[in-house]
Formats: C-alpha cells, structure tokens, sequence
C-alpha cells in the first residue's frame, strides 16, 4: 500500500531529519516507488524458513571483564563541537 | 617517472627489492601524479608526507633483508577509513573535519605492513551510491572518456575515488569496501580489478558502518595479483569486531596459478537478464571460453531468487543504515546546526543539513520498514529471503567451485545522466547476490565496448575460498589481455 | 500488626479499589569493564575519563560483549529458579536522546538471556504466614545510558558518558504485586538476593538499582485496566510511595470520569508526586532489530555448570537451616535478610557457638551494640570468633549473664578477648560456698528486722536478700548456690 504524506512526516520524526514540504513531495513519490518494487517480495513463499540476521555461522566471543580503556578524555572530547568542563554540552534539555 | 607510476605493485615491490629503484622514488613519482590530477576530484586529503616518511623508512630498511611485505609501496585509503589525526568523513558533509584518534584496523594493518598513505579518496556519501555523486566533495571524475566525447563519466561507486585513482595511475593500489557492489562495479567501470573477500576476512573495525551484516573491505588495484597482495596485508582476525572470522590468512599470492583444469565454473541462467546490453552477454560467452582455455568445465546453474536479492537488499541495507547512522547527532563529533526547539531542534536541523538527498532517502526507508507495523511485513520478509538467497548458492556450490557473471549491467555512465534512484540501484543487480550470502567475489577487466569502455567480468566463490577466485580471475586476466588504459586528458 | 490476610484496598468514592503493580528492575551488574567495551566501570570518577571509543560511538566502533556480564546474569537468573536460555540474542532499542550516543541501546527484545523464574517474599517480616510468590517473567542484559547534567549552565545540559555502556540486567516482574507493602518486600528480597549472588551491590543511591514501576488500578475480579510507567524511582521507600499515590491519582482520575493514559511518568520525591514525561512519549517506536554487529549468543553446559558450581547458599535455604538448628523463624529471618549479617553469622557457628544462643545475643545484644555505636555489622569491633568465646564463657558457668554483658562492652570498647577481660578483672563467677555463706551471714545479720518479716510470712523478700548477696560479691556469685545456700539458712 502506498505511504502517506503523514506517515513520511511521521517516519522523518522518528529519524530526526526536519523535511520541509518541497523536500516532501519530492520523496514521497521517490518513497513509493521504491517501496512498491520492493514489495515484490511478497511473492516469495517463505514458510518455515529462519530468518537469517548473522550471515556467517559463528559463535559470539565473549571478552575478559578486565579494564583495557579509558582515561583519553581529550581525544573523546576532541572533535565535539561544543565541550566544557571535561562534558559534551547540548541544548538544554528539559525534562 | 611516468613509467613507475605504470607499474603494478608487484613490479614496484620487486623493482625496489632489486635496488632498481629507492621508495622514495616511487613515493615521489605517485605524490607528484597526485598533485596533477585534481581535476579528477579522487582525492579528499593528500597525505604526500605519509606516504614519504613510509618509504624514507622502507629505504632505511632495505638491506637490513627485514623487509615488510608492502614496504615502498604507497596506497589511497578510502574516506570511509578511520586514519588516525587525518579528516574521515565518508563522503559526508555530517562528518566536515572530523579526526579520528584511531585508526581502522584494515588501514592499520597495510601500514603495520609497510604501507604509506597518499591520501584519503573520495565516495558516494556514507558508501550509499553506485555513481560517486552522492559525495559531499561532489563527483569523482573518470578518467575513462566515451570515444571521441569529451562527456564526463562517473568512475562507479561507492568506492569511486579508489577505482579512478587506481585507473588514473594516481594511486598503484587502493582500499576500497563493498556493501552491494561497491568494490566491483566501480573496478568493472574503471577497467582495474577488485576482490570483496568472504563476510568476515577483513575486520570492520575503525571503518565508518554502512550496513553492517554486509560491509566488508577489499582492495583494488590493476592486476589479479597486486590484489591477492593487498588482500593478504588487509585480512586477519580482529578480536576487536564480533564477526571477524578467527582464521589464518591464506599465501593468497603464493598460491596463484590459472590453471583451471578439474574445475566446474557455474553459470547462473538467471543473470541473463533483460535490457542488458549485447555486448555484456558476449564477454560473458567470451569469458566462458577463456575459463575453458584454462582447463575448466562450465556447467549451468540456477540461482532461483536472484531477482528478489536486489529488493532484500534494499530493505536489510537502509534498515541497518538507518540505525548505523543514528550516531550522527551533533553531540561528539561532525557537523552541528542548532536548530529552533531545543536538543531535538538541533538533532534534526543537524542531520537535515548534514546527510544528502540519497542518505536521507535510505535513512527514511529503512526507517519505515523497522517501525511499528511493518518490521515483519518488510524487515523479517527481507531476513528470510536472503536466507533462501544464501541457501540457493550452496546448493549451486554442490555442481560447481566457482561461478561467472557480468559484474554491471552497463558500462560507466555519464555525470548527472542517472537520476531515477532505481535505476541507479539496477547498477548492483549482478553484484549485490553474492553480498547478501557474504560470499568472496572479484570483478577483474574483460574488454571494453564499442566505446572504447571497460566492461568487467565478475568472478563469486565458495565461502573462504578467495583463492579459486583469484585464481579465475588469473586465468581471464592472463587471457583477455586487458591493456587499454585511459588517454591522459587531465 | 498488619494482618497480611486483610488485601489492600483504596476507597473511594465509587467504591474499593484494587491496585495491580509490576516492576522493572534495572539492577547494575558488578564487573570491572562495561557490557561492550573495555572501559571501567567504578562509580564517582571524573566526567567522561571512563569512556572508551565504543562508549562514545566514534564511527566505525563495535561492541565485543563482557563475559563477566553475562555471568552474572545467568547467576542472577539461576538463583530466582529462572530459565537459562542457551541461545539469546542483542536487538537494537533506537531512540534519539542525549545521553544515548549510539542513537540506539543494546538490548534484547526477541530472546532474552533469562526466561520466567519466580521471586517468594514475606509481605510482612513478622508474619511468617504472609509469604507469597511474585512471578518473574524475563532478565535481560542491555546498557546503562550516559548521565545528563542541566543545572550547570544556563542554555546547556552537560553530558558525561562515563556511565554509558555499564552492564545492566533488566529483571521484570509480572503484573503480581497487589499493595505499595508487597511492592517493597518484592524489592527489598530481590535486592538481597541479588547481593547474595554479587550480581549487583544494590546500592540504590548511586542508582545501581532502580525501578520502574508499573501501576494500574480495577475493581476487585474486573480485568486489568490501563497502567503507567513510573521511571527510574530509586529507594524501597518511594516505590512505595508511587504505587500508593499513583493508586489514588488513577482512581480520582476514573471516578472523575477520566481515563488512564497509558504513559510514562517521573517521580518527585521532594512534592511526592508523579509528573507525565511527554517529552519521551511523541515518538514513541523503537524499531527494535538484532543487532548486526553481534552474533548469536551461545551457552555450552560447562558455562552454565561453572554458573551454578558458584551460587552461595540463597536466603531461603539458610533461613530453613537455621531453624533446623532451633533457631525462631523470626531470628533466622532477620538474620538472613542481609548477606553480611548472614556471613558474620555463620562466622559465629563455624566458631562452635550454640546456636539458638547465638541467635538470640546477635539479635539482641550486638544489634542492640551497633545501632547505639552507628555502626554497620562489617564495622562490628568484635569479630565472631571474639563473640564465640564470649558466648562459650556464659555456656560453661565461667561467667553469668549480666557480667557478659559487662565484658562485651569492654570488649567493644578495648578489642579485648572475652577470656582475657575475666582473667585481668577477677569477674570469674565463684561458686565458693565458704565465700557465699560468709556474705550470706553478714546480709542476714545487718538485716535482722526483714529476717524476722520474712519468717513472720513474707515470702516475697527472698528475692531482696538474693539480690543484696549478688550485689555485695559484685555479680559475680553463682546465682543457684546463693538461692540454695539462702533457703538453707532462712527455712
Ligand atoms: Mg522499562
Ligand atoms: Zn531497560
């Protein structure tokens, strides 16, 4: 089924991406487009199978639960556009 | 010094192993050719100096006999590469100025290995684009030109800049990662050769995340063997990624040979497709035959849901993306715009001015098929099906030991001539099967078309088996005599 | 005492009320390095200088998961009779907010690490017949997000990462709890329990264990109605407190003629009142997804054996051992309720003390000790071997009661041995005869007159002539042999 223009307002939201109403009209066709050849998909018969997330047949590593990093502070702050006083600062939020 | 800067990195190794020439010889000749080609826009940063105290310490080294693999030999670092203190923004103007105090452990890895850096080269925005005009920096040059047209061509993406820089001799080798194809089709436009190897040969840590059950790096570079070289410095276990595969790495290159013979090559009936050019079905019959020359059987195979893998990839790759990208707030690195209302004023005006149009266009897409209502309909459909695409290669893994398609559907295209972003996907039609199964696949140059352009012939292994696909890639390159190169025009 | 029989119930004006409450437990689990990065985790450090490349999300960073973390989870799940799933798996949780810099939390929606398990409380810890079962119906493994600061500047809130990334085990309840009473309990037990393992020190106000607390309200055999979410509330005491008030808010809101949105809300302790955290409510869709950059997590049996080989013994058993060894049911439990308590009582057995005794003087005595001195029983400047012999003193006669209360507070005082107090202070109990008649005569002779009342028919002074014997030889005769040698001489 087609995506609405609300939905895409609502999707834009979700992503934090500000969309104004050219930026809209433009994609929501583009959107439609490519989610309509997408859904081809639906002709698949798929019953019964797993569906795969991990691509190559591992087990997780687990790591040791000792202390290998920390204390560069500097370099974590180094390309923040705003730091003080050893934080991150943002606009203030209010809670 | 025109003619290092021909040579393969093989030549180079050996040529300066032999004394015929110094590291800083070669280090100059590239840093130069660098410098002169601008016009190309391959490069984001030049590190000449990187690449100049590389080779000043492989000079020192030689004669001590402790010589490292890559020692002497300068490389171009895609820009999705974390490089310790220089810029890495992927191709996004999100990331403008971001220095990393890290660097990738595959780029690591080459320099550990001797490797100097010339610097950091251009790509579609976040590794999303088939063309190299996603880029923040603006398009990636060809230096292949349609005969007798002045027009520009796009070198393929995402890794454009690697592949124009490798076929404008600016670079004797280069990084470059694959996703859907980004590694092949660009080495199929630019007539130079490039390896994807099996999910998980290449440690993804340090390199900017795209999709991650799918990004994998490899080189590029203009022989079969300058690969198997790159690739063997590239590889290795990584404790530090979850899916790095804890395996040894292969004497890929010691271990090269053509010959063919025992060996079934599979041919997929469904890769031949409409509307793709007479011409690219013809190099692949005229690939058929070179793998014959060389001793192998070709036997026919069925990939049933080789057109569905297009679409699953196009949901499982915005989907992760839209999550990978998240990070791109405005809060500890990169670009940061402060909007009207407050914090998410700012998340939103930040990455509304920081993504591009294609970015945006993932992001909202994976976006929708995760949200609430259609993860199942989209996502998990999508999980399923590269399921049965992973299931269909094994089976076909049972009649054969490695398989031969056309790596693009078209040969390079011209700046700005792509606009319909479907259409723009198609480019990846042949390459994007083998990415979903996370399978080795290499795009090595076949020939070229009636316009003089080079089209690529793509090779797709067994899982870990990178070696059967260098060495069908051995067996066409030394057969189909690639030598065109581009007319120097800039 | 409140009768447990009796269920709680709101009144109001349409009649009484029900409360249903379920929690989410968010318990930090104990262990050097985070969940995903190698970055540590102790509480207090500067801002930001615990923080890994992982931690801040730098692009292109992947997490590698703590095996300690897991362990403890699956401990943790072990000790509440829970399900061990040997295979689980992280999904992403995406939402935008400051103090998340990944854009997403690595949690696990589809396939836990822990399934149902199940949780016994005593609503009230007098009343052994209060017990009730509270179901448990997952634990799962996620990261602790960063902590915002907005009272530091004027247009800014500062954030420090230093707690992003640290393991947390999500240990949610079912819809079990009827009353802010049986709330508590279930916190405070599990809190115990958790401790017991190690899993989590429970220290509630560096915020290692907070609560979300889901109430809803309905009337008594009607279906569940609509609930609230109440974040990140971080004491016993005001769990309590939000059930109870956020009780009463629903009912006034129902009788009003509103309804219950189902929302998340905040706590303020201070105005004791729940607000509505809108702001995290607008988008509200996490778009849950297995994370790509993690495999499968996989159990094998020795793991889950080694798990289970390191389980201390759990409040419950040593509550039921220590009433098989004849102590009272409510001593066992006070004893057990706090893991130190239980280890520096089991000190005391280990060191032969009798056991119904010993329960008796910890509960009385060195409780009584600690909370005048204001101290923790860690602190206790007599140790249980100390205590053994002290208790061992008044067992064989050596010393009588009172004076053992003497020499403990000597011994709290010094860190003298109780042995060592006797000796130097001569304050061994006599059984003497000779020295007891001798006394006995003089009392007698210097009180003639009560002697004469006392044969004349007063019974009663008996006591009043023991009690002169005991108090001329300094506590220290033989309170039988006075009695005996006293009927001797007066009957
Ligand atoms: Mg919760
Ligand atoms: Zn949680």
């Amino acid at each position: 089924m087609p995506v609405s223009p609300e939905q895409v307002r609502h999707i834009a939201k979700l992503a934090r991406i500000r969309m104004s109403d050219e930026e809209l009209d433009r994609l929501l066709p583009e959107l439609n487009n490519i989610l309509g050849w997408v859904e081809q998909l639906e002709e698949v018969d798929t019953d019964g199978v797993e569906p795969l997330t991990a691509v190559i047949d591992l087990k997780l590593r687990l790591r040791d639960d000792v202390v290998t990093e920390g204390n560069i502070r500097d370099e974590v702050l180094a390309n923040a556009p705003e730091a003080q006083h050893g934080f991150f600062a943002v606009p203030k939020v209010i809670e | 010094m025109t003619e290092l800067i021909s040579k393969t990195i093989a030549e180079l190794r050996d040529g300066f192993r032999s004394g015929e020439f110094r590291a800083r010889e070669i280090a100059e000749s590239f840093n130069a050719a660098v410098a002169a080609a601008r016009t190309l826009n391959a490069y984001t940063v030049e590190t000449p100096e990187d690449a100049r105290s590389a080779a000043d310490a492989a000079d020192k080294a030689r004669g001590s006999g402790e010589l490292l693999p890559l020692a002497g030999i300068p490389l171009g670092i895609k820009d999705l590469f974390a490089t310790h203190g220089v810029d890495t923004t992927a191709g996004s103007r999100i990331l403008k100025g971001f220095r990393p105090p890290y660097e990738s452990t595959v780029s690591g890895n080459l320099r550990k290995a001797g490797a100097g850096m010339l610097g950091k080269l251009n790509m579609d925005e976040f590794a999303m684009g088939s063309s190299n005009e996603t880029s923040t920096y603006g398009p990636v040059i060809s230096p292949w030109r349609r005969k007798g047209s002045n027009v520009g061509l796009t070198p393929g993406g995402s890794s454009g800049g690697s592949a124009c820089a490798v076929a404008a001799q600016i670079a004797p080798g280069a990084t470059g990662t694959d996703t859907g194809g980004s590694i092949r089709q660009p080495a199929a436009f630019a007539g130079i050769c490039g390896i994807k190897p099996t999910y998980g040969r290449c440690s993804r840590w340090g390199i900017v995340a795209f999709a991650s059950s799918l990004d994998q790096a490899g080189p590029m570079a203009k022989s079969v063997r300058d690969c198997a070289i790159l690739l063997e410095a590239m590889a290795g276990f990584d404790p530090k990624d979850s899916t790095s595969l804890d395996l040894p790495v292969p004497n890929w290159e010691a271990s090269l040979s053509g010959d063919l013979r025992g060996k079934r090559v599979g041919i997929p009936k469904e890769y031949r497709i409409e509307g793709v050019p007479l011409e690219i079905d013809a190099l692949w019959d005229r690939g058929i035959e070179w793998l014959k020359d060389a001793g192998a059987t070709p036997v026919e195979i069925s990939l049933p849901h080789t057109k569905y893998a297009l679409p699953t990839y196009y949901i499982i790759a915005p989907a992760e993306a839209s999550s990978n990208l998240a990070r791109y707030d405005g809060v500890r690195y990169g670009l940061r715009v402060t909007g009207s209302d407050g914090l998410d004023g700012m998340y939103s005006a930040t990455r509304s001015e920081g993504f591009g149009a294609e970015v945006k266009r993932r992001i909202m897409i994976g976006t929708y098929v995760l949200s609430a209502g259609f993860y199942d309909a989209y996502f998990t459909k999508a999980q399923k099906v590269r399921a049965l695409i992973k299931r269909d290669f094994r089976k076909a893994f049972e009649q054969c030991d490695v398989i031969l398609t056309p790596t693009a559907p078209s040969a390079a295209f011209g700046i700005g001539e792509t606009t319909d972003p479907l259409a723009m996907y198609l480019n990846d039609v042949f390459a994007v099967p083998a990415s979903l199964a996370g399978l080795p696949a290499m795009s090595v140059p076949g020939g070229v078309d009636d316009q003089g352009l080079p089209l690529g012939l793509h090779l797709i292994g067994k899982e870990l088996d990178e070696q059967g696909v260098l060495n069908a890639g051995l067996a066409i390159e030394e057969r189909a005599q690639f030598t065109a190169r581009p007319e120097k025009w800039w | 005492m409140a009768d447990a029989a009796a269920p709680f119930r709101i009144k109001g004006e349409t009649g009484e009320w029900e409360v249903v409450v379920g929690l989410e437990v968010h318990a930090q689990v104990v262990s050097n390095a985070k969940l995903f990065s190698g970055a540590a985790t102790t509480f207090g450090a500067e801002p930001n200088t615990q923080v890994s490349l992982v931690d801040a999300a730098m692009p292109g960073m992947l997490p590698v998961p703590n095996q300690e973390c897991i362990r403890q989870a699956v401990r943790t799940g072990m000790a509440l009779d829970a399900k061990v799933n040997k295979w689980s798996r992280f999904d992403r949780k995406n939402y935008f907010y400051a103090d998340l810099p990944q854009g997403y939390q690595i949690s696990q929606l589809y396939h836990p690490l822990i399934g149902e398990g199940e949780l016994e409380i005593l609503v009230d810890e007098k009343d052994e017949s209060s017990g009730k079962r509270i179901g448990i119906e997952r634990i799962h493994v996620e990261q602790d997000a960063g902590k915002l600061m907005h009272d530091q500047h004027a247009t800014m809130s500062y954030v420090d990462l230093n707690r992003c990334g640290v393991a947390l085990m999500e240990i949610v309840s079912r819809p079990d709890m009827r009353s802010p009473s049986e709330a508590g309990a279930y916190l405070r037990k599990l809190r115990s329990i958790l401790r017991y393992v190690g899993s989590c020190d429970g220290n509630m106000e560096e915020g290692s264990m907070r609560a979300d607390v889901n109430v809803s309200v309905r009337k008594p055999g009607e279906p569940l109605g609509t609930r609230t979410e109440t974040k990140n509330v971080n004491s016993v005491r005001f769990v309590m407190a939000v059930v109870e008030h956020e009780a009463k808010r629903q009912v006034q809101l129902l009788e009003g003629g509103g309804k219950v949105d189902q929302e998340t809300r905040l706590y303020d302790p201070d105005k004791n009142v729940t607000r509505s955290l809108r702001s995290k409510e607008d988008a509200h869709d996490y778009r849950y997804f297995p994370d790509p950059d993690l495999l499968p997590l996989e159990l094998d049996d020795a793991f889950l054996e080694e798990c289970r080989s390191t389980l201390p013994e759990l409040p419950g058993a040593k509550c039921k051992r220590y009433e098989d060894l004849g102590i009272t049911g409510y001593n066992a439990g006070v004893l057990t309720a706090e893991v130190e308590t239980a280890r520096w009582f089991d000190g005391l057995l280990e060191a032969r003390a009798e056991p119904k005794q010993a329960a008796n003087w910890v509960v009385a005595e060195l409780f009584g000790a600690l909370n005048r001195r204001g101290e923790s029983i860690e602190e206790s400047p007599v140790s249980p071997q100390q205590a053994a012999e002290l208790l061992s003193l008044v067992a064989d006669g050596t010393i009588s009661g009172t004076i053992a209360k003497q020499v403990f507070e000597i011994m709290l005082e010094s860190g003298q041995g109780a042995g060592q107090i006797v000796e130097e202070r001569g304050l061994r109990q006599t059984s003497d005869t000779g020295a007891i008649d001798g006394e006995i005569d003089k009392i007698l002779a210097a009180n003639a007159e009560k002697v004469a009342e006392y044969k004349g028919g007063k019974p009663q002074l008996f006591g009043f002539f023991v009690g002169q014997v005991m108090k001329a030889m300094a506590g220290k005769a033989n309170p039988k042999l006075v009695n005996e040698r006293l009927r001797a001489k007066l009957d």
